[in-house]
């Protein structure tokens, strides 16, 4: 069944089922999103993906990601309000996490040059859980979590020691848009590795974080699946 | 115990257990819930065993083990039935005396009496105390009265009449139309209708959905959802037994925390009972309606009081929320259409079936129907759990059933709906207290919290505290909430230890409102209300933090001196000896001084001077 959908006055034809991010993208409109993915459940936890939406003549911010397009609908991606969100979102960031790139480049790109609020401390994770929700969802494998709760909030393996269940498939190192896990083999252990986070080159992405529609992101995608088959495969016959 | 398997078989159990009971016999009803067990109920308990063994009274006097009445600051609490006399804080040694005015001479134990703070009166009955005698109990009119731990006593005051109502004379739709006639709105917080919700749960298609009973009370100050759990656990049951009925439900779940062990304790004695009663489990009173209940104990985060964490909590993962839609009542544990309601919700349920929607419908407001059970605490005089309808203004609750301010301080704020609440400013002391009226005034009706505060408690400070919990317990998913959160916190740190800046409000402002629209679940979005209530009634609190760098309550300690008024001084010395630090000085019968230098601001004298001499500069 396809629905049809008002954004920022364009009507767009959709699947039922489509999210509103989705549609907009088909749409060829751009909304920033930092732990949307589309190999996996989509997440609402970054909130940069919030458009307004007017539905039965109510108006209100939705996450896009996750809201699902119903004929009707009039989106609103480009409004005050959306844009009061997005920056909140992005100074926010900046103060969790001042020195990364891709931080800074989002920011400046929606204009934002300094954050408002101080920056209490350096952190390189912005938990946006796609290396978690990868590795669960994509992988099979569950080898990393998010363990403790509000502030204190980190992504870890089970008490931070080696993870017997890690395939070493290097997903989480990959998806990480802030590049801050670096995955290093365990000498003792053949196979499985730690997670230490903090120290990757920002160079291994050649397209400037932009992940839409990037052919890194098809190639390793298609790449990660082949290596999570022979793994299966390999698991099977043991 | 023969199982119930029809109405008459209900209606003869109860003429069976009246019929059975010496009306001659004196009832000790002592509270055992945890106010009064803390304060060693049960050592008075044992004692009163002791020595009714001793005197061989067994005949002539009960010991009855009952939830809470409410009056916990006073307890342990012990009501002398049939006269209904009441007595508190009753120690052990008492029970002799006790016993002593109960061979028919009619006397009372006059120390152990309530004495009004004010007026120095002695209240003899539980109906002269003014915590009791203003409150309309409904919910909790059980709690104090029976043994929670036997069915018998339930069944006796006139329980699972409802439920055999229910099953044996009303189809699903009818009972769902009767609770959304009734008007009841969810108590735990968000305040939709229970009726409504019941009625899309119903409709979502689905062979299996489930209940929940949500009794995750986490606010801080808040006891009613457990006080209900511990004194009347079969009322929840039989809610829940009817809602599954309704909704078509054949499993539920009694989320409670960790931390209420004795509610724990009343609620699996009660499911048990019910279920060899035949009024839980399979074919329930003959009616051929199956539906089981299992407890689940929470682990300690007060985000799983929020529903869909509170689902994911159930499912055995770590509690975080996650978006809506798709609502639980479609789409809830394990993907099934789930009903989560609040413990008291539930309670109302058999009420609202006995005694029809009309009658409910009957009291309260016009968006806001029946009664409501708060926890009274903070500067009052008379602290405790109360019962009133809905549209009972806050000055009736806190002047009337709370006796008004302690130490005749004067009344600054009411923070009402827990740390997601709002505070309400004496201007506002006249308003009604239901969903839209709080709502209207920054705060929320919540569980049903309510913290007095008064001249002594500094709002930026009051705001501060909640923000530190929410801080504490954001699960940490979303952004606005986490790092929202965090920069809040710490804007308010600084303001209260006086390096506030000119544009903090403003800030604090902002961000409030974005994290109002743009946090993932509950807990974010009404996050911020302890900050933007505080701002907008109190105001000039936070513009004398930052501009004048003064606390005029005497709390935040960088921000106030404390100073011996040289008038209202005589020199009685109880400053200079009470003093840990030693840093008050003066002369015998003549004016004293504090060193300011080396002050640590524990507010000792200022609490312990009589003559109201110390004052805050």
């Amino acid at each position: 069944m396809k629905i049809q959908i008002i954004i920022d006055g364009h009507m767009v034809q959709v699947d039922n089922g489509t999210s509103v991010l989705q549609a907009s993208r088909k749409a060829g409109i751009d909304i920033p999103t930092l732990c949307y993915h589309e190999a996996l459940k989509p997440y609402g936890s970054c909130r940069l993906c919030m458009v307004e939406i007017v539905q039965n003549k109510q108006r209100r911010l939705v996450t896009s990601c996750n809201f699902p397009a119903e004929t009707g609908m009039e989106v609103f991606t480009d409004t005050d309000g959306v844009k009061q969100v997005r920056k909140h979102v992005l100074e926010l960031l900046l103060a969790r996490c001042p020195e990364v790139p891709m931080i800074q480049t989002m920011a400046r790109r929606m204009g934002i040059e300094k954050t408002g609020f101080k920056k209490i401390e350096s952190k390189e994770c912005i938990l946006c859980g796609l290396c978690v929700r990868f590795c669960e969802e994509a992988v099979g494998a569950a080898a990393i979590g998010l363990s403790n709760r509000g502030t204190e909030r980190e992504v870890t393996t089970p008490f931070k020691s080696s993870s017997d269940t890690c395939i070493g498939c290097g997903s989480c190192t990959y998806i990480c848009p802030t590049a801050c896990i670096e995955m290093i083999p365990d000498e003792k252990i053949s196979g499985i590795r730690n997670m230490n986070m903090g120290r990757l080159s920002l160079e291994l992405c050649s397209n400037d974080y932009k992940c839409t529609d990037c052919d890194i992101e098809q190639t390793f995608i298609k790449d990660i699946k082949s290596v999570i088959a022979q793994f299966r495969k390999k698991d099977k016959t043991q | 115990m023969e199982q119930i398997t029809d109405i008459s078989g209900l209606e003869a159990l109860r003429e069976e257990i009246l019929a059975n009971r010496n009306k001659d016999k004196t009832i000790l009803r002592t509270c055992i819930s945890t106010g009064c067990k803390a304060q060693k109920s049960l050592k008075v308990v044992e004692a009163l065993k002791a020595a009714i063994k001793e005197h061989g009274l067994q005949e002539k006097v009960e010991i009855k083990k009952t939830g809470c009445h409410g009056f916990c600051e006073m307890g342990p609490i012990m009501v002398v039935e049939p006269e209904n006399i009441f007595y508190r804080k009753v120690k052990p040694e008492d029970v002799g005396e006790i016993l002593s005015t109960l061979n028919g001479s009619g006397g009372v134990v006059e120390r152990l009496l309530w004495k009004d703070p004010v007026t120095k009166e002695l209240a003899t009955h539980e109906r002269e105390l003014p915590l009791y005698s203003k409150q309309n109990k409904n919910v909790i009119s059980r709690s104090g009265k029976i043994d929670p731990a036997d069915i018998e006593d339930y069944i006796a005051s006139g329980g699972y009449s409802a439920l055999s109502k229910v099953l044996h004379s009303m189809k699903p739709a009818e009972v769902i139309n009767a609770v959304i006639a009734s008007g009841l709105r969810g108590r735990g917080g968000g305040g939709f209708s229970t009726g409504l919700k019941w009625k899309i749960c119903s409709n979502a298609p689905g062979d299996m959905k489930y209940i929940v009973a949500n009794g995750d009370e986490g606010d801080p100050g808040a006891f009613m959802d457990r006080s209900l759990m511990e004194g009347d656990p079969h009322s929840i049951v039989e809610g829940m037994v009817i809602g599954a009925y309704a909704i078509g439900a054949s499993r539920g779940f009694i989320y409670v925390r960790e931390e209420y062990p004795i509610a724990i304790e009343h609620l699996s004695i009660a499911i048990k009972k019910s279920e060899e009663y035949g009024l839980l489990g399979n074919d329930i009173m003959g009616s051929g309606f199956d539906f089981s209940v299992q407890i689940n104990r929470g682990a300690g985060a007060f985000v799983c009081g929020e529903e869909t964490s509170l689902m994911i909590s159930l499912e055995g993962k770590s509690g975080t929320p996650r978006s809506r839609p798709p609502y639980p009542a479609i789409e809830g544990l394990w993907g099934k259409p789930t009903i989560i309601n609040n413990v008291e919700t539930l309670g109302n349920i058999p009420l609202i079936i006995s005694k029809g929607a009309d009658e409910y419908a009957a009291v309260g407001t016009e968006g806001s129907k029946g009664t409501k059970v708060f926890s009274l605490v903070g500067k009052v005089q008379n602290t405790g759990l109360i019962e009133v309808e809905m549209g009972t203004t806050l000055r009736e609750i806190i002047f009337g059933i709370g006796g008004g301010i302690r130490k005749g301080r004067s009344f600054k704020a009411v923070q009402t709906g827990g740390p997601s609440g709002g505070c309400i400013p004496i201007t506002k002391i006249d308003m009604s207290v239901d969903y839209d009226s709080l709502r209207e005034a920054g705060a929320i009706m919540g569980s049903g919290g309510m913290i007095v505060m008064d001249e002594t408690s500094c709002m930026v400070d009051v705001a501060r505290y909640f923000i530190d919990f929410l801080m504490y317990e954001s699960c940490g998913k979303c952004v606005p909430c986490r790092e929202g959160l965090k920069q809040m916190h710490h804007i308010l740190e600084n303001i209260c230890e006086g390096t506030g800046e000119e544009k903090d409000i403003e800030t604090l402002t902002g961000l409030a409102r974005f994290m109002s629209t743009s946090s993932l679940c509950g807990l974010g979005s009404t996050a911020p209300n302890p900050v933007l209530s505080t701002i907008r009634h109190f105001r000039h609190e936070y513009e004398s933090h930052i501009h004048d760098r003064k606390c005029r309550s005497g709390v935040c300690k960088n921000l106030f001196e404390y100073i011996i008024d040289q008038e209202l001084c005589n020199g009685c010395g109880l400053c200079r000896v009470k003093c840990p630090e030693k840093v008050v000085s003066g002369e015998k019968k003549k004016p004293h001084s504090i060193d300011n230098e080396k002050c640590i601001k524990c507010g000792i004298c200022f609490n312990s001077c009589k003559f109201n001499a110390i004052v805050v500069k």
